[in-house]
């Protein structure tokens, strides 16, 4: 029987401290003087609307269908004193191209600047997840990726090593099964330590190969970082330029990226003043 | 500026460093993310050493998708899931209607008696909205709680992008997006909720035609008429131990002949006012997850169900409070509803319906659930089968399908009035609330207008046609 498996081993974690979801408080629809947004990222159909219910308590309508989440859907919850705004992002494949879907959930977190971006993964089907947590990587440095699905991958007799993939990508890696409820708590415990920087991330950036390329990326890179020296992605940026994307460039001649890092060092003004 | 100016010169040493990386940078870009994480899943991903076992998914697959079986099996279902519907749902009517008509009814009628409420407030009231929505729910609530969470298991299985898949191929032909048949899907459910589905569809012109023709899906408010009608008329046309199974193929003809529809429109569309280009989509095939039948159960029953049954309620009300008034206020002697239904009729006979059925529709434009119970209201009215001293414009107690179906009858009901309300319920105006929906999603107001008189328009054709062929043959 799967459920007496499930009771004869249990989780390593119920026994840790660190195991107290009950600190968890599900606010619903209210995100009043929320301290911290979070994004949820990933693939479609990866079970980013159980994880959105699981921390709101909200009950948007999750299906077994790809593009089940049409726009954004936010949601708050409180967790160990501190209060988070939460927004369901579309689940995209990629954010490179130019789809209405891909473009809500880039600028999101690239003008949104989310406190930490979560990205939903499905374990069972990591390569092709691990091609958007490596788009998403290039932009933000606050990430915790939830290796979802775990269930599945246990039924399909597949071992997702997550210690590993943490190392690997440089983000914190929680395995869940959000559908049962399982590793919720990690997971509040991840966000928060990104949020409040007690989680350094180090997320693995995307090797080039080409050294023409290289060089024209690292040359554009310092020139953008001589002009935006708070820009957290000006790698990415550079790669976007480099790619031609009309948005992009939009947005530095219209100063909306410049304007990202006062945004930034206001944000980090009012922590300074709040603590 | 002279910020501005900075950043204009830096755009151009971006655009000469273009030249710099190459033509093909943005595939280079895509095969490195790509080869890095092969990389990294391979690293931290362990398979299980023996072979490739029996994978049961890729089997189901095979089944489910396959060119032909594929469609066959997928009308089995629906056939399969409408029967348990029907067959399921009229004991659990029956019941109902026992307790809010039967036993409801006189009751609250007692009450005003004893507390003497003038006879027009307790006509409002009682006979007039108490009614009426006791009717919504006696007739709604069965079939909905049977079929909302049988179509939700199917949806959590993972059925439903194999569905799409399936069909894909016609909607490509009919120069539809692919996608249009996720949005189709979410139509069955509820038309509004598949208008906003279709922002999954990014090409305009394509979205427009899934909008427009996402009313041929027929909705959870026209879900009761049709197995209602189906199995009070088209049920007694067989033996009994076929009367539900001959029902069940009815509404899954009507449901077919919508989504026929959905593809002949959109074929017609875009060769006319929305001519273009297919674009190509990928459609990932989730995989099977073993749905959690009672959560599932109550997540339909608490959002589809309940969510559908209180908004037919919230217009319910209001509705029997008309319908009441019209029974009962006159000119002329006769009472405003006989002179609509006298004015209608001439135009029924000749889209073999009756003005009675087309008064309801004028009645149902806010929501097509009240349809039924307003054609029962009026029947009574108009037969002066009310009870008399009740004042008119009471609906009838029915206990059985029996009593429905001779009371219909000797409103004059044929066969064919049975077909045609079935064919006119699935394609005339969306209600309101989509229409107010279109307009927000398409913000025009000409898109707005061809959506909503482009099925009526249809219906009224489609409906004359049936009629007359009807009566060139059956007399």
């Amino acid at each position: 029987m799967k459920l007496d498996d499930q009771k004869q081993t249990p989780l390593p974690c119920e026994s840790c401290p660190v195991h107290h979801a009950g600190n968890l408080m599900k606010l619903g629809v209210d995100m009043t003087d929320w301290d911290f947004v979070v994004a949820l990222a990933g693939n479609p159909n990866t079970g980013k609307s159980t994880v959105f219910n699981a921390l709101t308590g909200l009950r948007q309508h999750t299906g077994n269908w790809p593009g089940k989440t049409v726009g954004r859907a936010e949601g708050g919850f409180d967790y160990d004193a501190h209060r988070y705004k939460i927004v369901d992002l579309p689940g995209t494949y990629s954010l490179l191209s130019t789809s209405y879907d891909e473009e809500i959930a880039r600028d999101f977190i690239l003008f949104g600047q989310p406190d930490v971006t979560v990205i939903v993964v499905d374990a069972t089907r990591l390569e092709r997840n691990l091609n958007l947590v490596l788009q998403v990587l290039q932009i933000t440095d606050r990430a915790v990726v939830a290796l979802n699905l775990m269930d599945e991958a246990r039924r399909h007799h597949l071992e997702v090593d997550d210690h590993r993939l943490a190392r690997d990508l440089g983000v914190p890696v929680v395995p869940m099964a959000a559908r049962h409820g399982e590793g919720i708590d990690l997971l509040l415990k991840a966000i928060s330590d990104v949020a409040n920087g007690r989680t350094v991330c180090r997320p693995r950036r995307i090797q080039i190969e080409s050294p023409a390329v290289q060089q024209a990326v690292t040359q554009l890179e310092a020139e953008l970082h001589d002009r935006f020296p708070n820009l957290p992605n000006s790698r990415w940026v550079a790669l976007r330029l480099l790619d031609g994307d009309v948005q992009i460039a939009e947005a530095i001649r219209s100063g909306e990226l410049g304007n990202l890092n006062r945004a930034e060092t206001v944000s980090q003004a009012a922590e300074v003043a709040q603590s | 500026m002279i910020n501005n100016d900075k950043h204009a010169d830096l755009l151009q040493t971006a655009k000469q460093l273009r030249w710099q990386a190459g033509q093909n940078f943005h595939d280079q870009l895509m095969e490195d993310i790509y080869a890095e994480a092969a990389r990294l899943a391979d690293r931290s991903v362990t398979r299980p050493d023996e072979k490739p076992r029996f994978d049961l998914d890729r089997t189901i697959d095979q089944i489910v998708t396959h060119p032909r079986w594929g469609f066959l099996l997928m009308i089995l279902l629906f056939t399969l899931v409408f029967w348990i519907t029907i067959s399921g749902a009229n004991v659990p009517s029956g019941w109902l209607a026992t307790l809010f008509l039967d036993m409801g009814h006189p009751w609250l009628k007692e009450m005003s008696a004893l507390i003497g409420l003038p006879w027009w407030l307790d006509g409002v009231l009682i006979d007039g909205m108490y009614l009426a929505t006791a009717w919504v729910i006696s007739v709604m609530l069965p079939p909905m709680a049977i079929f909302f969470p049988l179509f939700t298991l199917l949806e959590d299985f993972g059925y439903l992008p194999r569905v799409a898949f399936n069909l894909d191929n016609i909607f490509k032909k009919s120069g539809a997006h692919g996608k249009q048949a996720l949005s189709m899907m979410m139509g069955f459910g509820c038309n509004a909720a598949g208008v906003i589905a279709t922002r999954i569809i990014d090409s305009p012109r394509e979205r427009l035609i899934a909008i427009i023709t996402n009313n041929f899906a027929l909705c959870n408010g026209r879900w009761p008429t049709q197995i209602l009608v189906a199995s009070l008329f088209l049920g007694t046309l067989v033996p009994a131990y076929l009367a539900g199974f001959a029902s069940a193929m009815a509404v899954v003809g009507v449901a077919l002949l919508g989504v026929f529809l959905t593809f002949a429109i959109s074929w017609g569309l875009s060769r006319t006012m929305l001519q273009g280009e297919v674009s190509t989509f990928s459609l990932e095939l989730p995989p099977y997850r073993p749905p959690r039948v009672w959560q599932t159960i109550y997540t339909s029953l608490i959002d589809r169900t309940i969510f559908v049954l209180w908004r037919a309620i919230v217009f319910a009300l209001p509705a029997g409070a008309v319908i009441w008034l019209a029974a009962n206020g006159t000119i002329g002697g006769i009472s405003i509803a006989e002179h609509m239904i006298a004015f209608l009729d001439p135009i029924g006979w000749f889209l073999g319906l009756n003005g009675i059925i087309l008064v309801a529709y004028i009645v149902a434009i806010p929501a097509n659930e009240i349809v039924i119970p307003t054609i029962l209201m009026l029947i009574v009215l108009s037969t002066s089968m009310g009870d008399a001293g009740a004042g008119t414009g009471v609906m009838f107690e029915l206990e059985s399908g029996a009593e429905t179906l001779s009371l219909l009858q000797n409103g004059g009901w044929t066969t064919l009035t049975a077909i045609n309300l079935m064919i006119f319920s699935l394609i005339h105006n969306p209600c309101s609330t989509t229409i107010y929906t279109i307009y927000k999603e398409t913000g025009s107001k000409k898109w707005t207008l061809v959506a909503s008189l482009l099925p009526l328009a249809l219906g009224f054709v489609v409906t004359f046609f049936v009629a007359q062929i009807w009566y060139l043959f059956a007399g």
